[in-house]
Protein backbone atom coordinates (compact mmCIF):
# COMPACT_ATOMS: atom_id res chain seq x y z
CA UNK A 1 0.00 0.00 0.00
CA UNK A 2 1.47 3.41 -0.91
CA UNK A 3 2.41 5.59 2.01
CA UNK A 4 0.02 8.34 3.05
CA UNK A 5 2.40 10.91 1.55
CA UNK A 6 2.04 9.42 -1.93
CA UNK A 7 0.26 11.75 -4.35
CA UNK A 8 -0.92 10.44 -7.71
CA UNK A 9 1.42 12.27 -10.09
CA UNK A 10 -0.53 12.26 -13.37
CA UNK A 11 -2.79 14.96 -14.70
CA UNK A 12 -4.45 12.73 -17.30
CA UNK A 13 -5.23 9.07 -17.76
CA UNK A 14 -4.41 8.64 -21.44
CA UNK A 15 -3.39 5.01 -21.05
CA UNK A 16 -1.79 2.48 -18.73
CA UNK A 17 1.58 2.87 -20.46
CA UNK A 18 2.65 6.03 -18.54
CA UNK A 19 1.70 4.61 -15.12
CA UNK A 20 4.18 3.12 -12.65
CA UNK A 21 3.31 -0.01 -10.64
CA UNK A 22 2.91 2.31 -7.63
CA UNK A 23 0.38 4.45 -9.55
CA UNK A 24 -1.59 1.34 -10.53
CA UNK A 25 -1.57 0.08 -6.96
CA UNK A 26 -2.74 3.49 -5.75
CA UNK A 27 -5.74 3.43 -8.11
CA UNK A 28 -6.67 -0.11 -7.06
CA UNK A 29 -6.29 0.74 -3.35
CA UNK A 30 -8.37 3.88 -3.78
CA UNK A 31 -11.06 1.82 -5.54
CA UNK A 32 -11.35 -0.30 -2.38
CA UNK A 33 -12.60 2.75 -0.45
CA UNK A 34 -15.12 3.46 -3.21
CA UNK A 35 -16.29 -0.14 -3.30
CA UNK A 36 -17.35 0.38 0.32
CA UNK A 37 -19.33 3.45 -0.80
CA UNK A 38 -21.01 1.44 -3.60
CA UNK A 39 -21.91 -1.38 -1.20
CA UNK A 40 -23.56 0.86 1.41
CA UNK A 41 -27.13 -0.09 2.25
CA UNK A 42 -28.55 3.39 1.81
CA UNK A 43 -26.58 6.43 0.67
CA UNK A 44 -24.08 5.43 -2.00
CA UNK A 45 -22.79 8.95 -2.59
CA UNK A 46 -19.79 10.90 -1.28
CA UNK A 47 -19.15 14.62 -1.78
CA UNK A 48 -15.60 14.18 -3.14
CA UNK A 49 -16.23 15.83 -6.55
CA UNK A 50 -18.75 18.41 -5.41
CA UNK A 51 -18.54 21.58 -7.55
CA UNK A 52 -16.49 19.75 -10.21
CA UNK A 53 -17.77 19.64 -13.79
CA UNK A 54 -17.25 16.42 -15.73
CA UNK A 55 -17.91 16.25 -19.48
CA UNK A 56 -18.57 12.84 -21.00
CA UNK A 57 -17.44 13.27 -24.58
CA UNK A 58 -18.30 10.21 -26.63
CA UNK A 59 -17.43 10.19 -30.31
CA UNK A 60 -18.20 6.47 -30.48
CA UNK A 61 -21.14 4.64 -29.01
CA UNK A 62 -20.47 2.88 -25.77
CA UNK A 63 -23.50 2.48 -23.58
CA UNK A 64 -21.79 0.31 -20.98
CA UNK A 65 -18.61 2.28 -20.45
CA UNK A 66 -20.50 5.55 -20.47
CA UNK A 67 -23.12 4.34 -18.00
CA UNK A 68 -20.40 3.08 -15.71
CA UNK A 69 -18.59 6.44 -15.83
CA UNK A 70 -21.84 8.31 -15.30
CA UNK A 71 -22.73 6.27 -12.22
CA UNK A 72 -19.18 6.79 -10.91
CA UNK A 73 -19.48 10.56 -11.44
CA UNK A 74 -22.87 10.70 -9.74
CA UNK A 75 -21.61 8.75 -6.74
CA UNK A 76 -18.85 11.36 -6.38
CA UNK A 77 -21.40 14.23 -6.51
CA UNK A 78 -19.94 15.72 -9.71
CA UNK A 79 -21.84 17.94 -12.12
CA UNK A 80 -22.22 16.10 -15.41
CA UNK A 81 -22.61 17.13 -19.03
CA UNK A 82 -23.06 14.48 -21.71
CA UNK A 83 -21.78 15.55 -25.08
CA UNK A 84 -22.72 13.26 -27.93
CA UNK A 85 -20.89 13.49 -31.19
CA UNK A 86 -24.10 12.75 -33.10
CA UNK A 87 -25.92 15.75 -31.74
CA UNK A 88 -22.97 18.14 -31.74
CA UNK A 89 -21.57 20.46 -34.31
CA UNK A 90 -19.00 17.81 -35.20
CA UNK A 91 -21.45 16.60 -37.77
CA UNK A 92 -21.29 20.15 -39.13
CA UNK A 93 -17.56 19.88 -39.68
CA UNK A 94 -16.12 21.28 -36.45
CA UNK A 95 -12.63 19.96 -35.78
CA UNK A 96 -11.62 18.18 -32.59
CA UNK A 97 -9.57 21.20 -31.55
CA UNK A 98 -12.54 23.53 -32.11
CA UNK A 99 -14.63 21.23 -29.96
CA UNK A 100 -11.91 21.24 -27.30
CA UNK A 101 -11.67 25.03 -27.28
CA UNK A 102 -15.43 25.35 -26.98
CA UNK A 103 -15.49 22.90 -24.11
CA UNK A 104 -12.57 24.68 -22.45
CA UNK A 105 -14.57 27.90 -22.53
CA UNK A 106 -17.04 26.19 -20.16
CA UNK A 107 -14.23 25.36 -17.67
CA UNK A 108 -14.74 21.64 -17.15
CA UNK A 109 -12.54 19.93 -14.56
CA UNK A 110 -12.51 16.50 -16.13
CA UNK A 111 -13.26 15.15 -19.58
CA UNK A 112 -14.06 11.50 -20.15
CA UNK A 113 -13.56 10.84 -23.83
CA UNK A 114 -14.03 7.98 -26.24
CA UNK A 115 -12.67 8.57 -29.71
CA UNK A 116 -11.67 6.19 -32.47
CA UNK A 117 -8.33 7.91 -33.12
CA UNK A 118 -5.48 6.80 -30.82
CA UNK A 119 -3.91 10.27 -30.65
CA UNK A 120 -7.12 12.18 -29.99
CA UNK A 121 -6.78 12.22 -26.21
CA UNK A 122 -3.19 13.41 -26.22
CA UNK A 123 -4.14 16.12 -28.72
CA UNK A 124 -7.02 17.26 -26.54
CA UNK A 125 -4.83 17.27 -23.43
CA UNK A 126 -2.51 19.79 -25.07
CA UNK A 127 -5.37 22.22 -25.72
CA UNK A 128 -7.23 22.00 -22.42
CA UNK A 129 -6.71 22.68 -18.78
CA UNK A 130 -9.06 19.86 -17.80
CA UNK A 131 -7.83 16.39 -16.94
CA UNK A 132 -8.56 13.93 -19.74
CA UNK A 133 -9.61 10.35 -19.10
CA UNK A 134 -9.37 7.96 -22.01
CA UNK A 135 -12.54 5.88 -22.18
CA UNK A 136 -11.29 3.96 -25.21
CA UNK A 137 -9.43 4.99 -28.34
CA UNK A 138 -9.67 2.75 -31.37
CA UNK A 139 -7.55 -0.35 -30.94
CA UNK A 140 -4.98 1.50 -28.80
CA UNK A 141 -5.88 1.76 -25.08
CA UNK A 142 -8.88 1.45 -22.77
CA UNK A 143 -7.19 2.01 -19.42
CA UNK A 144 -10.19 1.87 -17.08
CA UNK A 145 -11.18 -1.54 -18.49
CA UNK A 146 -7.70 -2.89 -17.72
CA UNK A 147 -7.84 -1.36 -14.24
CA UNK A 148 -11.20 -2.94 -13.45
CA UNK A 149 -9.94 -6.29 -14.79
CA UNK A 150 -6.91 -5.98 -12.50
CA UNK A 151 -9.09 -4.96 -9.57
CA UNK A 152 -11.30 -8.01 -10.16
CA UNK A 153 -8.27 -10.33 -10.34
CA UNK A 154 -6.57 -8.80 -7.30
CA UNK A 155 -9.76 -9.09 -5.30
CA UNK A 156 -10.02 -12.80 -6.11
CA UNK A 157 -6.34 -13.78 -5.85
CA UNK A 158 -5.00 -11.13 -3.48
CA UNK A 159 -2.19 -10.28 -5.89
CA UNK A 160 -1.32 -9.71 -9.54
CA UNK A 161 2.35 -10.66 -9.40
CA UNK A 162 2.98 -14.14 -10.76
CA UNK A 163 -0.64 -14.58 -11.81
CA UNK A 164 -0.97 -16.59 -15.03
CA UNK A 165 -3.44 -14.92 -17.38
CA UNK A 166 -4.44 -16.07 -20.88
CA UNK A 167 -6.01 -13.45 -23.12
CA UNK A 168 -7.91 -15.23 -25.87
CA UNK A 169 -9.43 -14.21 -29.18
CA UNK A 170 -9.24 -11.18 -31.42
CA UNK A 171 -6.05 -9.66 -30.04
CA UNK A 172 -5.51 -7.61 -33.19
CA UNK A 173 -8.67 -5.51 -33.01
CA UNK A 174 -8.92 -5.15 -29.24
CA UNK A 175 -8.07 -1.99 -27.33
CA UNK A 176 -8.62 -3.85 -24.08
CA UNK A 177 -5.61 -6.05 -24.81
CA UNK A 178 -3.03 -3.28 -25.06
CA UNK A 179 -4.04 -1.69 -21.78
CA UNK A 180 -4.12 -5.09 -20.14
CA UNK A 181 -0.69 -5.99 -21.51
CA UNK A 182 0.80 -2.80 -20.06
CA UNK A 183 -0.90 -3.30 -16.75
CA UNK A 184 -0.36 -7.01 -16.25
CA UNK A 185 3.29 -6.96 -17.35
CA UNK A 186 4.06 -3.91 -15.17
CA UNK A 187 2.52 -5.75 -12.21
CA UNK A 188 4.46 -8.94 -12.85
CA UNK A 189 1.69 -11.22 -14.17
CA UNK A 190 2.53 -13.91 -16.73
CA UNK A 191 0.48 -13.26 -19.85
CA UNK A 192 -0.19 -15.64 -22.74
CA UNK A 193 -1.96 -14.34 -25.83
CA UNK A 194 -4.04 -16.98 -27.57
CA UNK A 195 -5.77 -16.88 -30.95
CA UNK A 196 -5.42 -17.71 -34.62
CA UNK A 197 -2.12 -16.49 -36.15
CA UNK A 198 -3.95 -13.86 -38.18
CA UNK A 199 -5.47 -12.29 -35.05
CA UNK A 200 -2.38 -12.41 -32.80
CA UNK A 201 0.26 -10.08 -34.22
CA UNK A 202 3.74 -11.46 -33.44
CA UNK A 203 5.10 -7.91 -33.23
CA UNK A 204 3.42 -7.47 -29.84
CA UNK A 205 6.40 -9.37 -28.43
CA UNK A 206 8.65 -6.49 -29.45
CA UNK A 207 6.78 -4.18 -27.06
CA UNK A 208 6.10 -6.77 -24.35
CA UNK A 209 9.02 -9.24 -24.47
CA UNK A 210 7.87 -11.19 -21.39
CA UNK A 211 4.59 -12.35 -22.89
CA UNK A 212 3.98 -15.71 -24.57
CA UNK A 213 1.98 -16.26 -27.74
CA UNK A 214 0.14 -19.48 -28.50
CA UNK A 215 -2.27 -20.65 -31.16
CA UNK A 216 -3.22 -23.77 -29.22
CA UNK A 217 -5.87 -22.85 -26.66
CA UNK A 218 -6.26 -26.43 -25.41
CA UNK A 219 -2.56 -26.66 -24.56
CA UNK A 220 -2.53 -23.35 -22.69
CA UNK A 221 -5.68 -23.76 -20.58
CA UNK A 222 -4.43 -26.09 -17.79
CA UNK A 223 -1.74 -23.64 -16.62
CA UNK A 224 -3.90 -20.53 -16.23
CA UNK A 225 -5.22 -18.79 -13.13
CA UNK A 226 -7.41 -16.56 -15.26
CA UNK A 227 -8.79 -16.73 -18.78
CA UNK A 228 -9.79 -13.44 -20.31
CA UNK A 229 -12.03 -14.00 -23.32
CA UNK A 230 -12.26 -11.19 -25.85
CA UNK A 231 -15.22 -10.29 -27.96
CA UNK A 232 -14.96 -11.56 -31.54
CA UNK A 233 -15.57 -8.21 -33.18
CA UNK A 234 -17.08 -9.10 -36.51
CA UNK A 235 -18.44 -5.55 -36.73
CA UNK A 236 -14.84 -4.29 -36.48
CA UNK A 237 -13.42 -6.64 -39.05
CA UNK A 238 -12.52 -9.81 -37.17
CA UNK A 239 -14.15 -11.72 -40.00
CA UNK A 240 -11.56 -10.59 -42.52
CA UNK A 241 -8.84 -12.50 -40.64
CA UNK A 242 -10.46 -15.91 -40.14
CA UNK A 243 -12.14 -18.53 -42.32
CA UNK A 244 -15.44 -18.38 -40.47
CA UNK A 245 -17.25 -18.22 -37.16
CA UNK A 246 -17.63 -22.00 -36.93
CA UNK A 247 -13.92 -22.56 -37.34
CA UNK A 248 -13.16 -19.78 -34.84
CA UNK A 249 -15.44 -21.39 -32.26
CA UNK A 250 -13.98 -24.86 -32.85
CA UNK A 251 -10.49 -23.73 -31.85
CA UNK A 252 -10.98 -20.72 -29.59
CA UNK A 253 -14.39 -20.94 -27.94
CA UNK A 254 -14.42 -21.34 -24.17
CA UNK A 255 -16.92 -24.15 -23.61
CA UNK A 256 -17.53 -26.88 -21.00
CA UNK A 257 -15.12 -29.32 -22.70
CA UNK A 258 -12.29 -26.79 -22.48
CA UNK A 259 -13.25 -25.79 -18.92
CA UNK A 260 -12.65 -29.45 -17.94
CA UNK A 261 -8.98 -28.92 -18.83
CA UNK A 262 -8.73 -25.82 -16.64
CA UNK A 263 -7.82 -25.52 -12.96
CA UNK A 264 -10.86 -25.87 -10.72
CA UNK A 265 -10.38 -22.35 -9.37
CA UNK A 266 -9.72 -20.71 -12.74
CA UNK A 267 -11.61 -17.46 -13.26
CA UNK A 268 -13.20 -16.40 -16.52
CA UNK A 269 -13.29 -12.74 -17.51
CA UNK A 270 -14.89 -11.04 -20.49
CA UNK A 271 -15.03 -7.28 -21.13
CA UNK A 272 -18.45 -7.59 -22.77
CA UNK A 273 -20.65 -7.48 -24.65
CA UNK A 274 -20.60 -11.27 -24.94
CA UNK A 275 -21.27 -13.10 -28.18
CA UNK A 276 -22.95 -16.10 -26.56
CA UNK A 277 -22.21 -19.26 -28.47
CA UNK A 278 -19.36 -17.67 -30.41
CA UNK A 279 -16.29 -17.00 -28.23
CA UNK A 280 -17.91 -18.39 -25.09
CA UNK A 281 -20.88 -20.64 -24.41
CA UNK A 282 -23.68 -19.59 -22.08
CA UNK A 283 -23.01 -22.33 -19.53
CA UNK A 284 -19.44 -21.04 -19.10
CA UNK A 285 -20.38 -17.34 -19.22
CA UNK A 286 -22.96 -17.93 -16.49
CA UNK A 287 -21.04 -20.72 -14.74
CA UNK A 288 -19.38 -20.82 -11.31
CA UNK A 289 -15.96 -19.69 -12.56
CA UNK A 290 -17.15 -16.52 -14.24
CA UNK A 291 -16.42 -13.06 -12.83
CA UNK A 292 -18.02 -11.25 -15.75
CA UNK A 293 -20.66 -9.39 -13.77
CA UNK A 294 -18.12 -8.72 -10.99
CA UNK A 295 -16.13 -6.88 -13.64
CA UNK A 296 -19.15 -4.69 -14.39
CA UNK A 297 -19.75 -4.05 -10.69
CA UNK A 298 -16.09 -3.25 -10.07
CA UNK A 299 -16.02 -0.82 -12.99
CA UNK A 300 -17.82 1.81 -10.94
CA UNK A 301 -15.45 2.05 -7.92
CA UNK A 302 -12.42 1.81 -10.22
CA UNK A 303 -13.70 4.70 -12.35
CA UNK A 304 -14.54 6.64 -9.16
CA UNK A 305 -10.92 6.14 -8.10
CA UNK A 306 -9.58 7.49 -11.39
CA UNK A 307 -11.94 10.49 -11.37
CA UNK A 308 -11.08 11.25 -7.75
CA UNK A 309 -7.31 10.94 -8.16
CA UNK A 310 -7.31 13.22 -11.22
CA UNK A 311 -9.75 15.73 -9.79
CA UNK A 312 -7.24 17.75 -7.79
CA UNK A 313 -4.35 17.87 -10.25
CA UNK A 314 -4.07 21.62 -10.66
CA UNK A 315 -0.39 22.07 -11.27
CA UNK A 316 1.93 21.10 -14.08
CA UNK A 317 2.14 17.37 -13.71
CA UNK A 318 3.34 14.33 -15.51
CA UNK A 319 0.92 13.68 -18.43
CA UNK B 1 10.61 19.77 10.65
CA UNK B 2 9.14 20.05 14.12
CA UNK B 3 11.49 21.21 16.86
CA UNK B 4 12.43 18.85 19.68
CA UNK B 5 9.32 17.75 21.60
CA UNK B 6 8.23 20.35 24.11
CA UNK B 7 6.70 19.80 27.54
CA UNK B 8 5.22 16.34 27.69
CA UNK B 9 1.52 16.51 28.63
CA UNK B 10 1.12 12.71 28.69
CA UNK B 11 3.46 9.74 28.92
CA UNK B 12 2.43 6.18 28.26
CA UNK B 13 1.33 5.47 31.84
CA UNK B 14 -0.73 8.65 31.94
CA UNK B 15 -2.31 7.76 28.61
CA UNK B 16 -3.41 4.41 29.94
CA UNK B 17 -4.89 6.02 33.05
CA UNK B 18 -6.60 8.66 30.91
CA UNK B 19 -8.24 6.06 28.67
CA UNK B 20 -9.47 4.22 31.79
CA UNK B 21 -11.02 7.41 33.08
CA UNK B 22 -12.60 8.19 29.70
CA UNK B 23 -14.15 4.72 29.54
CA UNK B 24 -15.54 5.10 33.06
CA UNK B 25 -16.89 8.59 32.32
CA UNK B 26 -18.48 7.34 29.11
CA UNK B 27 -20.32 4.53 30.89
CA UNK B 28 -21.55 7.03 33.50
CA UNK B 29 -23.03 9.20 30.74
CA UNK B 30 -25.13 6.43 29.19
CA UNK B 31 -28.82 5.98 29.82
CA UNK B 32 -30.12 2.46 30.40
CA UNK B 33 -31.09 0.79 27.09
CA UNK B 34 -28.65 2.87 25.08
CA UNK B 35 -26.81 0.74 22.52
CA UNK B 36 -23.28 2.03 22.19
CA UNK B 37 -21.02 1.87 19.12
CA UNK B 38 -17.59 3.44 18.72
CA UNK B 39 -16.39 4.99 15.47
CA UNK B 40 -12.67 5.71 15.29
CA UNK B 41 -11.64 8.47 12.88
CA UNK B 42 -8.68 7.27 10.81
CA UNK B 43 -5.93 7.09 11.47
CA UNK B 44 -5.23 7.54 15.22
CA UNK B 45 -8.84 7.57 16.35
CA UNK B 46 -9.21 3.93 15.32
CA UNK B 47 -6.67 2.32 17.71
CA UNK B 48 -7.99 4.60 20.47
CA UNK B 49 -11.54 3.34 19.80
CA UNK B 50 -10.31 -0.26 19.83
CA UNK B 51 -8.57 0.27 23.19
CA UNK B 52 -11.67 1.93 24.63
CA UNK B 53 -13.82 -1.00 23.49
CA UNK B 54 -11.58 -3.39 25.44
CA UNK B 55 -11.79 -1.19 28.54
CA UNK B 56 -15.58 -0.94 28.18
CA UNK B 57 -15.87 -4.70 27.92
CA UNK B 58 -13.75 -5.13 31.03
CA UNK B 59 -15.89 -2.58 32.87
CA UNK B 60 -19.37 -3.65 31.74
CA UNK B 61 -18.99 -7.12 30.22
CA UNK B 62 -20.67 -5.86 27.03
CA UNK B 63 -18.99 -6.05 23.63
CA UNK B 64 -19.07 -2.67 21.93
CA UNK B 65 -18.81 -2.69 18.12
CA UNK B 66 -15.97 -0.59 16.68
CA UNK B 67 -16.05 0.93 13.20
CA UNK B 68 -13.50 2.93 11.22
CA UNK B 69 -14.32 6.22 9.53
CA UNK B 70 -12.15 7.85 6.86
CA UNK B 71 -13.39 11.41 6.52
CA UNK B 72 -11.15 12.54 3.64
CA UNK B 73 -13.95 12.49 1.04
CA UNK B 74 -16.05 14.78 3.28
CA UNK B 75 -13.34 17.37 3.99
CA UNK B 76 -14.45 20.94 3.25
CA UNK B 77 -11.07 21.71 1.67
CA UNK B 78 -10.85 18.56 -0.47
CA UNK B 79 -11.45 20.29 -3.80
CA UNK B 80 -8.80 22.91 -2.99
CA UNK B 81 -6.10 20.35 -2.22
CA UNK B 82 -3.24 19.77 -4.62
CA UNK B 83 -3.37 16.06 -5.30
CA UNK B 84 -5.98 13.71 -3.90
CA UNK B 85 -4.91 11.78 -0.82
CA UNK B 86 -5.44 8.02 -1.02
CA UNK B 87 -8.47 7.21 1.10
CA UNK B 88 -8.82 3.98 3.03
CA UNK B 89 -12.18 2.25 3.30
CA UNK B 90 -14.68 3.23 5.92
CA UNK B 91 -15.63 0.09 7.82
CA UNK B 92 -18.96 0.17 9.58
CA UNK B 93 -20.24 -3.43 9.40
CA UNK B 94 -23.22 -2.72 11.66
CA UNK B 95 -26.19 -0.37 11.69
CA UNK B 96 -25.93 3.09 13.25
CA UNK B 97 -29.66 3.66 13.28
CA UNK B 98 -30.99 4.27 16.80
CA UNK B 99 -27.54 3.58 18.30
CA UNK B 100 -25.51 5.91 20.45
CA UNK B 101 -22.46 6.68 18.34
CA UNK B 102 -19.26 7.83 20.00
CA UNK B 103 -16.85 9.44 17.57
CA UNK B 104 -13.28 8.88 18.73
CA UNK B 105 -10.30 10.95 17.62
CA UNK B 106 -6.89 11.80 18.97
CA UNK B 107 -7.02 15.61 18.90
CA UNK B 108 -9.86 18.14 18.59
CA UNK B 109 -8.51 21.37 17.08
CA UNK B 110 -10.45 23.34 14.44
CA UNK B 111 -13.48 21.06 14.56
CA UNK B 112 -13.49 20.60 10.78
CA UNK B 113 -12.60 16.90 10.96
CA UNK B 114 -15.50 16.30 13.34
CA UNK B 115 -17.88 18.23 11.07
CA UNK B 116 -16.79 15.98 8.18
CA UNK B 117 -17.12 12.89 10.36
CA UNK B 118 -20.71 13.79 11.26
CA UNK B 119 -21.61 14.19 7.58
CA UNK B 120 -19.92 10.87 6.83
CA UNK B 121 -21.62 8.91 9.58
CA UNK B 122 -25.07 10.32 8.82
CA UNK B 123 -24.73 8.75 5.34
CA UNK B 124 -24.61 5.39 7.12
CA UNK B 125 -27.75 5.78 9.23
CA UNK B 126 -29.62 7.89 11.75
CA UNK B 127 -28.17 7.43 15.23
CA UNK B 128 -30.10 8.07 18.43
CA UNK B 129 -27.35 10.50 19.41
CA UNK B 130 -23.72 11.24 18.58
CA UNK B 131 -21.03 12.04 21.14
CA UNK B 132 -17.43 13.12 20.68
CA UNK B 133 -14.56 11.67 22.69
CA UNK B 134 -10.99 12.86 22.16
CA UNK B 135 -7.71 12.13 23.86
CA UNK B 136 -6.70 15.79 23.71
CA UNK B 137 -8.68 18.97 23.14
CA UNK B 138 -6.76 22.09 22.23
CA UNK B 139 -7.72 25.72 21.61
CA UNK B 140 -8.38 27.04 18.09
CA UNK B 141 -11.91 25.98 17.16
CA UNK B 142 -13.21 27.24 13.81
CA UNK B 143 -16.64 25.63 14.07
CA UNK B 144 -19.15 25.44 16.94
CA UNK B 145 -18.09 21.95 18.00
CA UNK B 146 -16.95 20.68 21.38
CA UNK B 147 -15.93 17.38 22.90
CA UNK B 148 -18.25 15.53 25.28
CA UNK B 149 -15.28 13.75 26.80
CA UNK B 150 -11.64 14.83 26.59
CA UNK B 151 -8.64 13.23 28.25
CA UNK B 152 -6.67 16.45 28.26
CA UNK B 153 -7.49 20.11 27.61
CA UNK B 154 -4.65 22.43 26.58
CA UNK B 155 -4.38 26.09 25.59
CA UNK B 156 -1.64 26.34 22.99
CA UNK B 157 -0.98 29.07 20.45
CA UNK B 158 -1.31 28.73 16.68
CA UNK B 159 1.85 27.39 15.07
CA UNK B 160 2.02 24.56 17.56
CA UNK B 161 0.53 21.11 17.40
CA UNK B 162 -0.51 18.44 19.82
CA UNK B 163 1.27 15.31 18.62
CA UNK B 164 -0.28 12.03 19.71
CA UNK B 165 1.79 8.89 19.28
CA UNK B 166 0.23 5.46 19.63
CA UNK B 167 1.88 2.05 19.94
CA UNK B 168 -0.20 0.63 17.09
CA UNK B 169 0.99 3.26 14.59
CA UNK B 170 4.08 4.94 16.03
CA UNK B 171 5.52 2.18 18.21
CA UNK B 172 5.09 4.13 21.46
CA UNK B 173 2.43 5.95 23.47
CA UNK B 174 2.71 9.63 24.31
CA UNK B 175 1.36 13.14 23.80
CA UNK B 176 3.63 16.14 23.24
CA UNK B 177 3.25 19.74 22.17
CA UNK B 178 5.49 20.66 19.26
CA UNK B 179 6.15 23.68 17.09
CA UNK B 180 4.92 23.02 13.52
Amino acid sequence: MPSSRYIFPHKHLLGIQPLSPQDITAILDQALAFEEVCERPNIKIVPALRKKLVVNLFFENSTRTRNSFEIAEKRLSAEIINFDADTSSLTKGETLIDTAMNLQAMHPDLIVMRHSAPGAHALLSRHMKASIINAGDGAHEHPTQALLDAYTLRKRFGRLEGLRVAIVGDIRNSRVVRSNLWLLTKMGAKVTLVGPPTLVPQELKATWPTISISHDFDAVIPDQDAIMMLRAQFERGTGAYIPGQGEYSRFYQLNPARMKRARKDVVVLHPGPINRGLEITSDVADGPNNLILDQVTNGVPVRMAVLYLLSNQHGEQVP
Amino acid sequence: MPAAPGPCPMDSGQMEATLHRLATDLVARLQPQEELVLLGIRSRGLPLAERLALLLRAATGATVPVGALDITLYRDDLTEMVGSPIVRPTEIPFTLTDRTVVLVDDVLYTGRTVRAAMDALLDHGRPHRVMLLVLAERSGRELPIQADLAGLRVEIPKGHRVAVRLKEIDGEDGVTVEAC
